[in-house]
């Protein structure tokens, strides 16, 4: 299994439980759900199920070329970085009231939805073209 | 890997493109408060990613990865499997129309056309789904 696979892998079996514990704490009574629901779902199907496909996509797909199996795996990587720096930005200040701390929390949110529209962008770069008979 | 695949597999790629851009402007919302308007895009968000692109992209490399059959057709039926992605892609079109469509059955025959897709596939592939004859 290739080394960004193993970190993608793992780290979506992180995001698992992160998104499993607080699906817990959102069910202790006289917790507000509403800031942090929108959070649990992406932890859980945006952190471990979409970059658990990732790692294995990433890995299985057919070979891009026989030099360069998976592409070019500084690419690869940076839908590591991405989605993973972009789910860290989206964990400290989604939960956060409209008004608290601008106008970091405003930057922070934007920089959070480019980041794992990066993500999801150089995925598909990366995959169209592996998507072929052999 | 098989054409349906190649089809399923690309089509979800083109899915993850739509869904997660409007993922990134509900979530770029958050932070500006100055697009109200991608607000409207959160139905076809959450349909586009969980079934056009986590439950397609799934199958597609299902019907490629599963064991195959002994015989003339390894991958068991392929038109009934060809069909099942044409319900749940007709199906998915529709949900993601449905609230600017001008009727109420929309989404309901939607879901039905999906579930539809979903349970034709699972039907085709079920054979499949068997231990490998040392």
């Amino acid at each position: 299994m290739p080394t960004l696979t193993r970190w993608l892998v793992k780290t979506s079996l992180i995001m698992l439980i992160a998104g499993l514990a607080l699906g817990v704490y959102l069910h202790l009574p006289g917790v507000s759900t509403a800031a942090l629901f929108p959070l649990y779902l992406h932890l859980l199907t945006f952190g471990w199920l979409t970059q658990l496909i990732l790692g294995i996509a990433l890995w299985m797909l057919p070979k891009y070329t026989l030099e360069q199996p998976r592409g070019d795996e500084r690419l690869n990587w940076l839908i590591y970085i991405c989605l993973n720096l972009g789910l860290g930005l989206r964990v400290l200040f989604e939960p956060l009231p409209p008004t608290a701390l601008p106008p970091w929390r405003g930057l922070g949110l934007v920089a959070a939805a480019l980041l794992q529209w990066l993500a999801g962008m150089l995925f598909i770069l990366q995959a169209w073209p592996r998507v072929k008979g052999r | 890997m098989p054409p349906l695949s190649r089809w399923a597999v690309r089509l979800a790629l083109v899915y993850l493109g739509v869904g997660i851009t409007l993922g990134a402007l509900i979530l770029a919302q958050k932070g500006l408060g100055s697009l109200p308007w991608a607000w409207s895009g959160l139905g076809a968000h959450v349909e586009l990613m969980l079934i056009g692109w986590m439950t397609q992209f799934a199958l597609g490399v299902a019907y490629w990865i599963l064991p195959r059959l002994p015989g003339t057709a390894p991958r068991g039926n392929t038109l009934l499997a060809g069909l099942a992605l044409v319900l749940l892609n007709l199906g998915l079109g529709l949900a993601v129309l449905a609230p600017f469509l001008p009727w109420s059955a929309g989404l309901t025959l939607a879901r039905l056309s999906e579930a539809l897709g979903l349970l034709l596939f699972g039907y085709a592939v079920w054979p499949r789904i068997r231990a490998l004859k040392p």
